[in-house]
């Protein structure tokens, strides 16, 4: 049995701290009994060699807010039972959680590509701010041009 | 009380501290006036968005920012990992 439930559709947090993945799995399969699939994704802090630390900040009125409507319409877009977004703050060591991304539908491919367009979306337009320590200090991440092409697969 | 200034991610390194507070009432031109010419620079380019009491301005020049009300300048976020 579950420790943590979920008790909401869209459950949608910022954590300061680290996150147990399995309970919140479990909490989220157990709300959602009537879905026929759930596809997660766990994105961690690479190891990669140089780096030490990621410290993730954000800006409180915006970034849950923003998370919030986001997962609203991914929710709408693939007729989504229900979404877990899941999202840290503060400093991460490598190997750590960042985010947890988890849709329950009733058919797998919604389930997939809602996990997918929830990542590009929040990897490109959630307001965080990202920096990593290296040997040689703090060194802020900047935009890529990447993450404009992941999300213009959505238009 | 006058009107918070908050830089956010890599702005607050070139301001030297995370916010600041000026008096009110602040429009564009002032807030250009009362950050350093490095983050004005980086205001008027596209890329920074600025919101005022929580909801960004889709016209950031119409700044009208009144006594208590906190001003957030939002560099664009960070790609990167995973």
């Amino acid at each position: 049995m579950a420790r943590l439930s979920i008790s909401v559709p869209l459950d949608v947090r910022l954590l300061d701290k680290g996150l147990s993945v399995g309970e919140a799995l479990a909490a989220f399969n157990a709300a959602h009994g009537e879905a026929g699939g759930i596809v997660s994704f766990l994105g961690k802090v690479r190891p990669d060699g140089n780096v030490k630390a990621l410290e993730l900040s954000h800006y409180e009125p915006l970034t849950l807010p923003g998370m919030q409507e986001l997962t609203q319409e991914a929710q709408e877009r693939f007729s989504l039972d229900g979404a877990l977004v899941w999202h840290r703050v503060g400093v991460m060591a490598p190997g750590d959680a960042i985010v947890l991304v988890a849709a329950a539908a009733r058919h797998r491919r919604d389930a997939f590509e809602a996990a997918d367009f929830l990542m590009d979306h929040l990897k490109s337009a959630a307001w965080l701010w990202k920096r990593e320590r290296r040997g040689d200090g703090w060194h802020w991440i900047e935009p890529r041009g990447q993450d404009h092409s992941d999300l213009a697969r959505w238009k | 009380m006058g009107v918070r200034i908050l830089f956010l991610g890599p702005l607050s390194d070139l301001a030297g501290e995370s916010e600041i507070e000026v008096a009110a009432p602040l429009d564009w031109e002032g807030l250009l006036g009362q950050v350093d010419a490095a983050i004005a620079q980086q205001l008027r380019e596209t890329r920074v968005n600025i919101a005022c009491q929580g909801r960004v301005l889709a016209d950031k020049t119409a700044l009208d920012a009144q006594d208590g009300d906190e001003v957030a300048l939002l560099p664009p976020v960070s790609g990167g990992q995973a």
